[in-house]
């Protein structure tokens, strides 16, 4: 029992790390429709920032993670506004040969800074080990990991769906001409709205170093799971993307813990037979 | 068709450029991976062979040294033929080296074989590789060497049954089969088999089978970067510890960085490996030294010290053919030499062209309060 447990929660926590991972694509693919695969790229940015301020800089683990969503944010709004406005409008074709070049370059100019070998952090040690109830062993960081994705699902929801900010958003996305009729500055909107979703990408790289690593092929290691959850939970879905990323983390992790011999396969199966039934996704928006 | 081709031009270039390009040069092509996925051991790789040039000069036996890189970009042979067939055609290489991969090293192996040029595997480890040319040498480690005689090792200590986890891939496969087969034929038992996903592993499921089965002892093999700390991290946050469980593998399992990630929690983890870099001993202190000089204090790993020998062998075998860079005078030389080398005593099998080495057996104790590789016991001229 216990064992089933340990199995579900692992499964549960490394699909909150790829739920962290990949919940800005669902802003900036999902909600502004561009094909942005560039977000591995900031994903690694905000991995390296708290990697430097971490081990370069000495700071705690946890007051490097804001840092890891600013930074990358205001990086990403530079980008937005020199490059990726540009072409909002010329097909996903340029969209998609764009943000992959950009991707490309990361990787040499990551290589450049850091070298080419793999970096962590040194956590703080709370976060350290496990937390033993009975006979159950769960790992603190993984228990970490569960409630800042819940804590972060909840606030976007919140911002997004409640807020003037959120309205404003989903009104420039939907109707362009009619929201910036209406006075909207929709150039600024989406600026801001490409910077959140950015650094919400530096904020789950920075969480993620601590299991996956950071090596300056991070951007296209996370690529194809990250475009996995946003496809299976439905383009623009916040709610999608998590119960997405649950379900996909549990079924990777169990199935792998049942049938290991072909559990690397599973979680494409389970891919394929969801965009089967469902071809936009569990929560599509549109 | 094309194989003849390349002979044919090979040839010719032989005959013609050969003796019009004087003999005052010895040219070595390297094939490495300079980028991909596989640049960071490649870089290593890289360094080694910088770093004995920059020891030993670029003049061997009368001869300049030139070095002529060629990137693979990955796991990728056929790209590795084309380079190597360019090397020895186009740029009129004498000797073939490099061979980060095993794929790589069989593709290069053929062209060494057909165009008769002498080939160093400064990395691949695949067993194999080395009956694919008569031409060839190989100064880094077979996974049978290391593993075979580390599964007979751990049935010599007593332990009856192991459960193994390997990578699922050609060296992961490779290694644990070696082992078990050791393991087995000294009278051991394998109770569990695991194969771990070669991409992005999330260890969490492999391990939590590991504990459910509360094996005796537990064998694994993963390749060197991120995947030694990430399962160590995972054993560690699970409870299994060698206090439980005893836990062996090849060398990478316990490198720093898995070191660092596990703390105290890795004490008394076993492996074998054939490269210490925290060795004491004159030679190697002097060889970390110089590399971390060179390279921004990182530390030498077995791709740079595979890559550093390699360039050992090729210098050794120079001399002794007094600067003659035909594959037939350098395999005659290089074959049966043997050599003192910052990992320890080494030499190249008369018969096999294979790398001869001591295998280190080391025990992860606290020293100082932190985690480290000591050595407990070595098994000399392994094959």
């Amino acid at each position: 029992m216990s064992t089933l447990i340990a199995v579900l929660f692992d499964g549960l926590s490394y699909g909150m790390l790829l739920f962290l991972l990949s919940v800005g694509l669902s802003v900036t693919l999902g909600l502004m429709n561009f094909t942005n695969l560039a977000h591995g790229a900031f994903a690694m940015l905000g991995g390296y920032v708290t990697y430097a301020l971490v081990e370069l800089a000495g700071w705690p683990f946890l007051a490097t993670l804001p840092f890891a969503f600013i930074v990358t944010a205001i990086i990403a709004a530079g980008f937005e506004v020199v490059l990726f406005r540009r072409i909002y409008k010329s097909g996903e074709l340029n969209q998609v040969l764009l943000t992959i070049g950009v991707v490309f370059a990361s990787y040499a100019v990551a290589a450049f800074f850091f070298g080419t070998v793999h970096h962590s952090v040194e956590l703080p040690g709370y976060l350290k080990g496990f937390v033993e109830i009975g006979a159950l062993k769960l790992p603190s960081y993984r228990i970490f990991l569960v409630v800042v994705a819940l804590l972060i699902t909840t606030v976007l929801v919140g911002v997004l769906e409640y807020t003037r900010f959120g309205a404003m958003v989903r009104a420039a996305v939907d109707n362009g001409k009619v929201a910036s009729g209406l006075g909207l500055n929709i150039s600024v909107i989406f600026a801001l709205t490409f910077a959140l979703g950015s650094g919400l990408a530096g904020l789950g790289g920075a969480l993620a170093i601590n299991i996956l690593f950071i090596d300056p092929n991070f951007g296209f290691h996370v690529l194809v799971p990250v475009l996995i959850v946003v496809s299976i939970g439905g383009l623009g879905s916040i709610w999608g993307s998590f119960v997405a990323a649950a379900a996909l983390g549990i079924f990777d992790v169990v199935g792998k813990f049942l049938f290991p011999e072909v559990g690397a396969f599973l979680i494409y199966l389970f891919m394929v037979v969801i965009l089967f039934f469902r071809p936009n996704g569990l929560f599509a928006r549109r | 068709m094309r194989k003849t081709l390349t002979a044919v031009c090979a040839l010719t270039l032989s005959l013609l450029g050969g003796s019009a390009m004087a003999q005052d040069t010895v040219k070595i092509g390297i094939i490495n991976a300079y980028s991909g996925q596989f640049a960071d051991p490649g870089a290593q790789l890289d360094a080694g062979i910088k770093l004995y040039m920059q020891q030993h000069g670029d003049e061997v036996a009368g001869k300049k040294i030139e070095i002529i890189r060629k990137d693979v970009g990955g796991i990728a042979p056929d790209v590795a033929k084309r380079l190597a067939e360019e090397l020895v055609v186009r740029d009129g290489v004498d000797i073939l080296a490099g061979a980060l991969l095993t794929p790589n090293a069989l593709a290069m192996g053929d062209v060494s074989a057909e165009a008769e040029k002498f080939m160093v595997v400064m990395n691949a480890t695949t067993p194999v590789i080395i009956t694919k040319s008569p031409y060839m040498i190989r100064t880094s480690a077979t996974a049978s060497q290391i593993n075979g005689n580390f599964g007979a090792w751990v049935a010599k200590q007593g332990v009856k049954q192991v459960y193994t986890m390997v990578t699922d891939y050609g060296p992961g496969i490779g290694s644990g089969a070696a082992f078990e087969e050791a393991f087995k034929a000294a009278g051991g038992e394998v109770v569990g088999q695991d194969r771990t996903p070669v991409v992005n592993p999330d260890f969490a499921p492999f391990v939590q089978r590991i504990a459910e089965a509360k094996p005796e002892a537990l064998y694994v093999w993963v390749p060197g970067g991120t995947q030694p700390p990430a399962l160590g991290k995972a054993l560690a946050e699970r409870g299994i510890t060698a206090k439980n469980t005893k836990i062996y593998g090849q060398g990478e399992l316990t490198d720093d960085a898995a070191l660092e990630a596990m703390g105290e929690t890795a004490a008394g983890i076993i492996t074998a490996y054939h490269y210490n870099v925290h060795r004491d001993d004159p030679l190697n202190n002097e060889f970390v030294k110089a590399y971390r000089d060179a390279n921004d204090g990182r530390d030498p790993d077995i791709y740079s010290i595979g890559a550093y020998d390699g360039m050992a062998a090729i210098y050794k075998a120079l001399e002794a053919t007094g600067g003659d860079a035909s594959a037939a005078a350098l395999i005659k030389a290089a074959k049966g030499m043997t050599w003192d080398s910052p990992r320890g005593p080494m030499g190249i099998d008369a018969e096999t062209g294979d790398v001869v080495q001591t295998i280190w057996i080391r025990e992860v104790q606290m020293v100082d309060g932190k985690p480290q590789n000591v050595i407990i016991d070595q098994i000399d001229n392994a094959r």
